[in-house]
C-alpha cells in the first residue's frame, strides 16, 4: 500500500467487512459482475456506476498507482489512502468506504487531479461519496465537518452570502460544543473582521431558487 | 473578450470580491481598490453577486456547486465583461463553472434557466494576480515602483487552489507557478526558492479539524523560514487568515518561533507604489510586518 513517504505509517488496511446488510445490496445489473462474496459480504455492485455517474470520473480507469496519495496532503490524518478509497469504490464495498473519515476529510486540494496520470479526480469522488452517505444517512465520523458544510450552506440559502458569525452560532449549536477556538473568533472580532450583521444579497429568492431546483437534482438513490 | 483591448482606455472587469472580502479580508478589499485604480485597471463590482458555494457545495452535488457561481457569471455577462477574481477559491468555483458550462450545454442550459439569464460563454474569469501581473506586464509596474522592497525575502505562497486543476485553469504552472515570484522581483524584493508553493494549508478545516489545520500550515510555515524567507506572501484571504491568524497558535503548541509577516501581493505593489492606504492595513495583521518593514527601511 502507497504512503504518502514518512507518514501515515501508523495507519492499518482497511478491516474487511463486517456485514451489516442494510447498505450493501445485491446486484441486478446487466454487466456480468456476479455477486462475489467478501469477507462474508456481498459487494454493492452498483456504487461503482452510481459513483461514475455523480461523479463524472470513470472509476475503472484508476490503476491504483498510488500518486494521488502520494502527494496528498492530508494523508496523515485519513483512516483510507485516497487510492484505496477509489479501490473500494471498484470492489463495491460501500459500507466501509461511505463510513469511512477520508471522504469528509479530504480538502479538495486537488493536488491528486492535477498528478493522476489516468486522468481520475479522486477529489470528485470523494465528493460524491460523501453526498452518497448523506443520501443513505450514514453517520459522517467527522461530524463537526458535516456540520460545518451544513451551516456554510445554510447561511448562503438564507442570505446568499456567507455570514461568518451566523455561521459559527449554527455550528456552535450543532455540534453543542463552544467553538473551539473563542480565542481566534475573538481575534477576528477585535481586528473588526467579522461583522456582527450580514449584508445580504437583494435578490434573496433567486439564491433560493437556485438550492431549490438544483440541490440533489442528480438522483443518488440507486433506483 | 478573452484578450485584453489593444487600445490605450482602462481596462474595465466585472469585480467578483466574494464573501471574505468583506469581512475577514477587508485589507485585501482594500489594497486591491487602491492598487488596481492606481495601474488603471476598472473594477466594477458585479451587482447583488452571490457566494460561490466553496467547498461545502460540492458534497450536494454538482447542479449545485455550477449553479452558485453560475448565477454570478451570467450576472457578469450582462455587463458585457470578464471577471475578476481576487479569492483563490472563487476563482477556483468560477473558472470551473464557466469551463464545465461552456463544455456542456446540458448543464449552462439548467443553470440558465434557473437563474432566467441565458449563458453565452462570453466572460472569461481570471486571477486577479494574473490581471494585475500580466495584463500591462512587470515592466510597467516596475516603472511605478517608489520603493524597493529591498530586504524583503519572500516566500511566494500560491496555495493550492490557484493553479489547479490545471486542465481548466492554467494561467501558470501547477507545480512551480512564478507570476508572484517575477511580481517580487519587479518590486525590489527576493523571493525565495522553496518546495510548498502549491501545498494545501488546509482552510476548509478551519472552523472544525483545528489539529490538521495546525499541522499542514505549521508545515508550510516552517517550511518558508527554512528556505530563508522572512515573509510570505499570498493570493487568497483563507490562505492570509490561515498562515497569519494561526501562527500564534502553532508556535505556542510547538514552542517555536517562526514570527513571518504574511502579505496580500495587493499590500506588496501598494507599499512598493508608495500607495498610504496601505499603513491602514497592517493593523489587520495578526503577525505585524511592522518590525520587518522598520527594519528593511521598506516604510
Ligand atoms: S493517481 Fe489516479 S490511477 Fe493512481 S491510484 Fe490515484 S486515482 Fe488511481
Ligand atoms: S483533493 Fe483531497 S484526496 Fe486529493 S490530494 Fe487534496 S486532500 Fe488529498
Amino acid at each position: 500500500m502507497l504512503r504518502r513517504a514518512g507518514e501515515g505509517g501508523h495507519q492499518t488496511s482497511p478491516a474487511l467487512p463486517q456485514g451489516k446488510e442494510t447498505v450493501l445490496k445485491t446486484k441486478d445489473d446487466s454487466e456480468s459482475r456476479s455477486p462475489v462474496s467478501i469477507g462474508g459480504v456481498t459487494p454493492d455492485s452498483r456504487l461503482r456506476d452510481l459513483v461514475e455517474r455523480l461523479s463524472g470520473q470513470k472509476v475503472a480507469d484508476c490503476y491504483q498507482c498510488g500518486e494521488c496519495t502520494a502527494g496528498c496532503p492530508v494523508a496523515f490524518a485519513m483512516d483510507l489512502m485516497p487510492n484505496q478509497v477509489t479501490r473500494l469504490v471498484q470492489l463495491g464495498l460501500a459500507e466501509e468506504v461511505l463510513a469511512c473519515r477520508t471522504i469528509w476529510l479530504c480538502a479538495g486540494c486537488q493536488t491528486c487531479v492535477a498528478r493522476c496520470p489516468q486522468l481520475v479526480e479522486p477529489s470528485a469522488i470523494m465528493d460524491a461519496l460523501r453526498q452518497i452517505a448523506a443520501e443513505r444517512g450514514i453517520k459522517a465520523p467527522e461530524g463537526e465537518i458535516e456540520a460545518f458544510h451544513k451551516a456554510f450552506l445554510n447561511s448562503v440559502e438564507r442570505s446568499g452570502r456567507v455570514h461568518e458569525m451566523g455561521m459559527i452560532a449554527e455550528l456552535k449549536l450543532k455540534t453543542r460544543k463552544f467553538v473551539k477556538d473563542v480565542p481566534v473568533g475573538l481575534g477576528l472580532f477585535t481586528k473588526g473582521k467579522l461583522s456582527p450583521l450580514p449584508k445580504p444579497v437583494k435578490d434573496r429568492a433567486a439564491v433560493k431558487k437556485i438550492f431549490k431546483e438544483l440541490r440533489k437534482h442528480e438522483e443518488t438513490a440507486d433506483e | 473578450m478573452s484578450s485584453a483591448p489593444d487600445n490605450a482606455g482602462p481596462m474595465k472587469y466585472a469585480y467578483y470580491p466574494g464573501c471574505s472580502l468583506h469581512s475577514t479580508a477587508k485589507e485585501y478589499d482594500a489594497s486591491t481598490r487602491a492598487v488596481s485604480e492606481a495601474l488603471g485597471v476598472e473594477l466594477l463590482e458585479i451587482p447583488d453577486w452571490n457566494c460561490c458555494g466553496a467547498s461545502s457545495a460540492h458534497g450536494e452535488g454538482h447542479l449545485l456547486s455550477t449553479g452558485l457561481p453560475g448565477r454570478n457569471i451570467l450576472l457578469a455577462e450582462q455587463m458585457g465583461l470578464d471577471i475578476a477574481v481576487p479569492c483563490a477559491a472563487c476563482y477556483n468555483r468560477l473558472a470551473v463553472a464557466n469551463a464545465e458550462m461552456r463544455s456542456d450545454p446540458g448543464l449552462a442550459e439548467k443553470v440558465s434557466g434557473v437563474v432566467g439569464l441565458q449563458f453565452q460563454g462570453t466572460s472569461d474569469v481570471r486571477p486577479l494576480v494574473d490581471i494585475i501581473v500580466n495584463d500591462d506586464g512587470l515592466e510597467a509596474i516596475g516603472a511605478r515602483v517608489r520603493r524597493q522592497l529591498e530586504g524583503l525575502k519572500v516566500a511566494c505562497y500560491y496555495g493550492c487552489l490557484l493553479v489547479r486543476p490545471p486542465r481548466v485553469l492554467g494561467f501558470d504552472d501547477a507545480d512551480e507557478p512564478m507570476t508572484m515570484d517575477n511580481l517580487v522581483t519587479a518590486l525590489g524584493g527576493e523571493p525565495v526558492t522553496w518546495p510548498h508553493k502549491t501545498e494545501c494549508c488546509g482552510a476548509s478545516f478551519s472552523l472544525t479539524r483545528v489539529d490538521v489545520v495546525q499541522k499542514m500550515t505549521g508545515d508550510v510555515l516552517r517550511m518558508a523560514r527554512d528556505c530563508g524567507a522572512n515573509c510570505v506572501v499570498c493570493a487568497c484571504p483563507l490562505c492570509m487568515t490561515n498562515l497569519d491568524m494561526r501562527q500564534g497558535g502553532i508556535e505556542s503548541l510547538t514552542g517555536e518561533k517562526i514570527g513571518l509577516p504574511i502579505f496580500y501581493f495587493t499590500e506588496l505593489l501598494a507599499l512598493a507604489m508608495g500607495l498610504d492606504m496601505v499603513k491602514s492595513c497592517w493593523k489587520m495583521h495578526f503577525v505585524s510586518p511592522e518590525p520587518l518593514l522598520r527594519e528593511t527601511a521598506a516604510v
